[in-house]
């Protein structure tokens, strides 16, 4: 081979690289490992793991993945493609990317979605980018302060460098002060209106009228939500929103500590030309049969350089057939009755742990889904009480100040560890925290 | 490749009543019936109803209508697409890491958090640079990382004019797009007919607004930059930042380091250099790393390694209160791509340091190979040794009038997927070819005689190439009318 380039050495492949500017050692780096070396390499990292029995979620859902769906998704024929230029030989991933985009604007309620961003909070920041894109010379989003804070601090960084200014609408008794909205709205400067539902506490929010009244400023409507509720909750395209951008792990992802994700982000037919990312549209092929390709290129980089929609390029494709194989499975009766199972379990345990005399819930009137925030009670610290639980093989929610637990149930929670949990609870109650480090609590 | 399209949509194969899932009971009282209706969906989302099996026969038939790197040989220029060994997959897979959830405490995720910091390391010492964050999830996002953390590096200085970012026309389109969505205006310098940098064009541009330099080493037409201290020096003196788009980083792997030739910033496709599958479009990785003097402006959260009172390394997330006030914040939920992370972790140790030099090496060999065997038919616009990649400006041949576009569809007829096309746009017949080091000689040798085989056809019967592809499940779509009337989803067909 080295001689059809006319070379002598391996070496030669380099002589345009400047001598001085090539590493003149090897990599710090360990020697080749066998695979059974690499096995045990990551075994031994994994023994320092422990999963925890997960009452947590804030943004991250511990939901079930059905079999099929990663049995099916480690096809090496969807799993080692990329992107789908060649639609002639991508007829498959071209597919699942359209089914995709068909659940998720059911889902949202809106009329058209791309093929996927990176995850939630980026799907909301380029939402919001949609936005003062499509304002032209207003460039500022207001942002309901009941928010999930990571999707908040995510739209700040991509805001501060964008020219954008992000302000808070502030909230009342766990709900967004609408009454604040409006007259922020007033201002006549704003380009996007950003609310959650259910909000980071789990709230689910009335938002009568506000779409009317976003609109009446000009303004767009952007609503988030994790994508299961979406299965029964109000959607944003029935309130009026012009924008529906989140999470969709809760769609049968693992939770892999973070990610891979998938973010949607879906829109009105208005806004199609406005939405950053790969979609697939229908067409039909030089035989006449119905197929599938990329479309709507024009708004992408590879064409439109510094003035495409977004810089997205690669994106989380193979997640995408993950919601596609998973909403197959579960059906609209499956998602429903997934939210049914969490809404029970979350309302079961909520009661169980205000009776425990621990806890009492912070938002007693609100109505919520599968998440709620319960305020500690005890003399001694809820980190102490979170602590024990830990200890227990429990993560029994998320701290969101030094006395506010964010406690979240799935259908993968069984009636036993919901009930350990309020007992746990229970005993806390009673004991001092010398005492509960001496219980066993894990049975 | 199943040559026979399939084409069903799952919403077609929906059958009322049917379903694929089962769902254990929790034995607790309803909750839904309580909630305000008003609060609820009215109307259910049209789903399909269908039963496992028909899921699972739906999905594998489409499968089989579709091209990966373990179908065939896969030389998308730009895109790395090497051989994803079947291990990596399997330890990203482990229950310990699958399972975790991102707010547990610290000690429950030791290993997780010691597996990014390991990898964060040695990509420090593959890029010659100081700290890397795992955090963005792709090349485009650690781009816009990347020109986060130079703006935030500006800014602290109290140097606000710096608004501009200078990428070469041949760049890709990633770059001039991330600079637009960190608040900075392109400006485009450019390449002399070697396709590398023009020394002379890029000094004038370069002033006190001038936030950064984007460049690509080797560059997008495969070819090593080699003005590269001359442009660095520059670069910096007039007091930007040079900025390292690691797209191709994998021919200098254990050669040549990013941060030794005067880059400040880069990024690391994990799904390309770092052999983590590119699934369809994605999931993949944008490590970003910086030269010493910005780790303080690296995004959170942070991976931290403290010793332990028993002596053992102890890992811990920052979330900017360590670093000091300049972090840039948030720029993804958590950790990134985690999963994809593990794979390429995966990847490094297996091939450790010499394997890592030996894939690079090899990948430049194969372009190099494929380039000298068939330069006689195909037009070489830059002809010098390439690195991993090179690209041919058609065929040498125009008369025939069979376009680089013919070229890559006739390749799909022969069972290869094509060459990225029309990129860069420095030439109008682009077919960039990046074969990587994990094909063999047969392979490569066989790829060429379909390459020879198909310029013969263009001057024999360029009908047969013009009408490519034959052998495909579909043939040529139209492009046209899905952008005039677009169809976007099932409700719309
Ligand atoms: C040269 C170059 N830069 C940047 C990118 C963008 O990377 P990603 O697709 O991972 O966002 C690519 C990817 O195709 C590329 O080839």
């Amino acid at each position: 081979m080295l001689e059809r380039c006319g070379m002598k050495s391996l070496e030669e492949l380099y002589s345009d690289v400047p001598e001085s500017l090539k590493l003149k050692r090897d990599y710090e780096l360990q020697p080749q490992m066998s695979e059974k070396e690499v096995r045990d390499f990551f075994e031994e990292l994994a023994v320092r793991n422990q999963p925890l029995t997960c009452f947590a979620g804030a943004g991250f859902y511990d939901h079930y993945t059905p079999a099929v769906v990663q049995s099916i998704a480690a096809r090496s024929e969807f799993l080692t493609a990329y992107t789908p230029y060649q639609p002639e030989i991508s007829q498959g991933t071209l597919q699942y990317i359209f089914e995709y985009q068909s659940m998720m604007t059911q889902l949202t309620g809106m009329e058209v979605s791309n093929a996927s961003m990176y995850d939630g909070t980026t799907a909301l920041a380029e939402a919001m980018l949609m936005a003062v894109s499509h304002a032209r010379k207003k460039n500022r989003v207001i942002v309901s302060a009941t928010l999930n804070p990571i999707y908040r601090e995510v739209i700040d960084t991509y805001a501060h460098y964008h020219g954008v200014t992000v302000d808070t609408i502030p909230e009342v008794d766990g709900i967004t002060d609408l009454n604040a909205m409006r007259e922020m709205l007033a201002a006549g400067d704003v380009a996007g209106v950003i609310l959650p539902t259910p909000n980071f506490y789990g709230i689910l929010e009335d938002y009568t009228g506000v779409a009317d009244a976003v609109h009446a400023a000009k303004a767009l409507l952007i609503m988030t939500a994790p994508a299961s509720t979406l299965g029964v909750i109000r959607t944003p395209g029935e309130w009026g929103a012009d924008i529906a951008a989140g999470e969709a792990q809760s769609l049968g992802m693992p939770l892999n500590f973070g990610g891979p994700y998938l973010g949607y982000i879906c829109c009105t037919k208005a806004l199609i030309r406005k939405l950053p990312g790969r979609i697939v549209g229908a067409t039909t092929d030089a035989d006449g049969q119905r197929v599938f390709v990329l479309t709507l290129q024009a708004r992408e980089q590879h064409i439109r350089r510094d003035k495409a929609t977004s810089n997205i390029c690669s994106n989380q494709g193979l997640m995408a057939l993950y919601v596609a194989m998973y909403l197959s499975l579960m059906g609209a009766k499956g998602l429903r009755e997934v939210n049914e199972l969490s809404a029970a379990g979350a309302h079961y345990l909520a009661n169980r742990l205000v009776e425990s005399g621990a806890f009492e819930l912070k938002y007693p009137e609100r109505p919520f889904l599968n998440e709620f925030v319960v305020k500690f009670k005890g003399e001694v610290k809820l980190a102490d009480f979170v602590e024990v639980c830990n200890s227990c093989g429990c993560l029994p929610g998320v701290m969101i100040s030094d006395d506010e637990l964010l406690v979240c149930v799935t259908e993968t929670r069984t009636k036993e560890e919901i009930d350990r949990y309020a007992w746990r609870a229970e005993t806390f109650s009673k004991a001092t925290v010398p005492a509960m480090n001496n219980t066993d609590m894990s049975n | 490749m199943n040559k026979k399209y399939y084409g069903k949509v799952i919403f077609e194969l929906s059958r009322p009543g049917r379903q694929g899932y089962s769902l254990p009971a929790n034995g607790c009282e309803d909750a839904l019936a309580g909630l305000p209706s008003d609060l609820l969906r009215t109307k259910s989302p049209e789903l399909p109803e269908v039963d496992e099996l028909t899921v699972v026969r739906h999905y594998n038939n489409m499968s089989t209508n579709n091209f990966g790197v373990d179908t065939g040989f896969y030389p998308l220029g730009s895109c790395t697409m090497k051989y994803n060994p079947k291990i990596n997959e399997e330890m990203a897979s482990l229950p310990a890491f699958t399972a975790l959830h991102p707010f547990q405490p610290s000690a429950t995720v030791q290993g997780a958090l010691e597996a990014y910091y390991t990898l964060q390391q040695m990509l420090s010492e593959i890029g010659g640079m100081a700290e890397f964050t795992l955090n963005p999830y792709a090349g485009a996002h650690g781009e816009l990382t990347g020109l986060m953390v130079i703006r935030a590096y500006h800014e602290s200085r109290g140097d606000m004019k710096r608004t501009k970012v200078i990428v070469p026309d041949s760049a890709h389109g990633t770059n001039p797009a991330s600079a637009a969505v960190a608040g900075l205006k392109v400006v485009e310098v450019k390449s002399l007919p070697d396709g590398t940098v023009d020394v002379e064009a890029l000094r004038p541009l370069l002033d006190e607004t001038v936030a950064a330099v984007m460049m690509t080493n080797p560059n997008t037409v495969g070819i090593f930059e080699h003005n590269i201290p001359e442009i660095a020096e520059m670069v910096h003196a007039c007091g930007a930042l040079l900025y390292y788009d690691g797209a191709n980083l994998n021919p200098l792997l254990g050669v040549a380091r990013p941060g030794d030739m005067g880059f400040d910033v880069m990024h690391i496709n994990l799904h390309k250099t770092f052999s983590t599958p590119h699934g369809g479009g994605g999931p993949g990785s944008g490590p970003v790393g910086v030269r010493a003097g910005l780790e303080q402006f690296l995004p959170n959260p942070r991976v931290v390694k403290h010793t332990g009172d028993n002596g053992d390394p102890l890992f811990h997330l920052d979330f900017g209160t360590e670093k000091g006030p300049h972090a840039l914040g948030r720029i993804s939920a958590w950790l990134g791509n985690f999963a994809v992370e593990l794979r390429a972790l995966a990847y490094i140790l297996s091939l450790g340091r010499d394997g890592l030099k030996l894939a690079g090496t090899l990948a430049t060999l194969n372009a190099n190979y494929i380039k000298e065997s068939l330069r006689d038919l195909y037009e070489l616009p830059i002809d010098r040794v390439c690195k991993h990649e090179f690209v041919f400006d058609g065929l040498t041949d125009k008369s025939t009038g069979v376009t680089t576009l013919n070229v890559a569809k006739r390749l799909l007829d022969h069972g290869f997927h094509a060459p990225t096309i029309y990129f860069p746009l420095l030439f109008h017949e682009s077919l960039m070819i990046e074969p990587t080091e994990t094909e063999s000689k047969e392979t490569l040798d066989e790829f060429i005689a379909v390459m020879r085989d198909i310029a013969r056809e263009a001057a024999e019967t360029p009908d047969v190439v013009k009408n490519a592809p034959l052998e495909t499940p579909i043939r040529k779509p139209d492009d046209t009318a899905a952008a005039l009337n677009p169809v976007v989803t099932f409700a719309d067909l």
